[in-house]
């Protein structure tokens, strides 16, 4: 007993720079008061009041964000805090802020319940499908407010996780987001057969990929001695231990993150989880956790892996490829909307990819990636914002011969969702054209100019489906009995105005962001 | 006994954890598979700890241990609403999401 008192006084606490993990330690804060409220308000407040603090919190995060960027005495290359465990330098700054954004949007959509009575999540998530409770259920006014701890929780997880600076850490922020997503896939108020579906696939896939992650964190502990990413990088610099370690290890890690990324072969969850899961899940899924998947990969492959990068760069540059290909030719294939912008992300993944293993000196590869993250984000958040407003008498009509003729019933949706489409393709004037520009200059610039051709490539192939849309919604004839576009309240409203609006003033003013994104490279 | 031995058993485990997981088609077994995954990694974690002489690998089992049983709360939900609505387990039978 004694002893051990007497080894407990040797251990020295870490030291905690509170200022700069005051987001994370806000939303993940707000998160377990968000459950507390769910277990003590009766229930005809609790949408209210829990709408209420979610805003706040994210407002609260972003206030502190703010202070601390601001502040004088912040060092440039960033601190890391709680032992090593979070280092917070510029990427990890920006990202934050990325997320906080986009999760104010998601949580507008997520809330609103103008476009379906009551909200698109389900009342009681025990209810069967298809039995005379679901039938009440679906016109009843009301849903799971769970909602919001859960999305509180999966954004918590999401900024640790592109900030985690071992690869500890990293797992615990990976679980932390994904278990919320995997329960927030299975909750929509209509077709419910299809979002638990969307769940259980999402869910058996994303542990499977956990699994292939953690494996890789062993092996690379074996190899290191210590998960920390520095740690990593010196072992990688001289070591006695046996290289096998290192590149099976990099391997299943890396298997993992591409897995939350939808990257190009371990992208088969992302059209199915993407249809079947209610749209503003599905918005904050393709927008925060696309952001947060690549935060973690440019965090992983630029701190522990820039000295073997020239052992793994082929076969990411292989990947990349694959995911391009795919996204831009089966996207061509596809009736669903959400299908559609699901392989389109897919093939926004592989330009991602690019960007990310552009390992150039001063750290233009990470900028540019992080830019086109941002872009991207914003633009997913309103095109599915306007997918949840076409709606037939069961629901979203999201089938494209639907949408045709969209133009003479709402000459402002159709013109918006055209706007977003030309974004996604990458056309200039928009966000997107300035995101692939940079990207693309950074590839070049580390060399990756036959990869570059063709990215190019594959975005002239999937500009054909975006224009598909474009041409099926002023060029058609509207069906007869064809789906109404809903008239949004304020929060729908909000969240697509500030979509569309940061999407054109990106691609007019790129400067205001870009220059943020280069102040600083990631912390080693 | 080397402990090479056990870094060969864990990567056993973890094989026929992922082939349980792609061939076998009841949605129980196949989580449980994933579980089996989880838990070889934790062998090799020991493993690395005993060969690396630091206890750091140790506490990592222990954060598996607990992100597992987290995983199986939220499997195991969203799996029993699914086995509610269609009487069934089986991850062939759930085919509406396709192309």
């Amino acid at each position: 007993m004694n002893l051990l008192v007497a080894q407990a006084q040797q251990i020295e606490a870490p030291e905690i720079h509170y200022g700069a993990i005051a987001p994370v330690l806000i939303v993940l804060g707000a998160a377990c008061v968000s459950v507390l409220l769910e277990a003590l308000l009766p229930k005809h407040q609790r949408w209210a009041v829990q709408l209420l603090l979610s805003l706040l919190t994210l407002l609260g995060a972003t206030a502190a964000l703010v202070l601390y960027v601001t502040a004088d005495d912040v060092p440039a290359q960033g601190v890391a805090t709680l032992a090593g465990m979070l280092a917070v330098d510029t990427p990890a700054l920006f990202l934050w802020g990325t997320l906080l954004v986009l999760a104010f949007g998601s949580i507008l959509l997520i809330a609103d319940r103008s476009v379906e009575p009551g909200g698109v999540f389900v009342a009681q998530a025990a209810i069967r499908p298809g039995t005379v409770q679901d039938r009440a259920q679906a016109t009843k006014t009301g849903m799971q407010t769970e909602v919001f701890p859960l999305t509180l929780f999966a954004l918590g997880g999401m900024m640790t996780f592109v900030a985690s600076n071992d690869l500890l850490t990293m797992f615990i922020a990976l679980e932390v987001l994904s278990l919320p997503l995997y329960l927030l896939c299975g909750l929509a108020r209509r077709r419910r057969l299809l979002s638990q579906e969307a769940a259980v696939k999402y869910f058996l896939l994303g542990a499977f990929a956990s699994a292939f992650f953690l494996y890789g964190v062993a092996l690379l502990y074996g190899y290191a001695g210590s998960v920390k990413l520095s740690a990593i990088a010196t072992a990688a610099a001289g070591t006695d231990r046996s290289d096998t370690l290192l590149f099976a290890g990099f391997g299943l890690l890396v298997v993992g993150l591409l897995f939350k990324a939808s990257v190009g072969p371990f992208h088969t969850w992302t059209p199915d989880v993407y249809q079947g899961a209610p749209t503003p899940v599905t918005a904050f899924m393709a927008a925060c956790t696309k952001v947060a998947a690549f935060g973690g990969i440019l965090r992983v492959l630029t701190v522990a892996f820039e000295n073997t990068q020239w052992e793994w760069r082929g076969v990411l540059y292989g990947v990349a490829v694959v995911s391009m290909v795919i996204g831009a030719v089966l996207g061509l294939t596809q009736t669903d909307v959400k299908r559609m912008i699901a392989y389109s992300s897919v093939a926004h993944a592989g330009f991602l990819l690019i960007g990310s293993i552009a390992l150039v000196p001063d750290g233009e590869g990470v900028s540019a990636t992080m830019f086109y993250l941002l872009a991207y984000g914003f633009t997913t958040i309103a095109t599915f914002g306007i997918v949840s407003l076409v709606r037939n008498s069961d629901g979203e009509a999201t089938h494209l011969s639907q949408w045709a003729g969209l133009a003479k019933r709402s000459p402002i949706v159709a013109a918006t969702f055209t706007f977003l489409l030309l974004a996604l393709a990458g056309i200039p004037l928009t966000s997107g054209f300035i995101g692939k520009f940079v990207v693309f200059s950074a590839a070049i610039e580390a060399g990756l100019t036959p990869l570059v051709v063709i990215a190019l490539v594959a975005s002239a192939v999937a500009a054909f489906f975006y224009l598909r849309v474009i041409v099926l919604m002023y060029f058609s004839e509207p069906a007869a009995d064809g789906p109404t576009v809903t008239v949004p309240g304020a929060f729908t409203t909000i969240a697509i105005t500030l979509g569309a609006v940061v999407t054109l003033v990106l691609g007019l003013w790129p400067t205001l962001v870009l220059e943020w994104a280069g102040t600083g490279t990631f912390l080693s | 006994m080397t402990p090479t031995y056990y870094l060969l058993l864990s990567a056993l485990l973890f094989s026929i954890g992922a082939v349980g997981v792609l061939v076998r088609r009841n949605a129980i077994v196949v989580f449980m598979c994933v579980e089996l995954m989880l838990n070889a990694v934790n062998l090799s974690l020991v493993t690395f700890a005993r060969i690396n002489g630091s206890l750091d690998g140790q506490v990592m089992a222990f954060f598996v241990m607990v992100v597992a049983a987290a995983e199986v709360v939220v499997g195991l939900a969203i799996i029993m609403s699914i086995f509610r609505t269609r009487r069934s387990a089986s991850v062939d039978d759930s085919n509406l999401l396709k192309y």
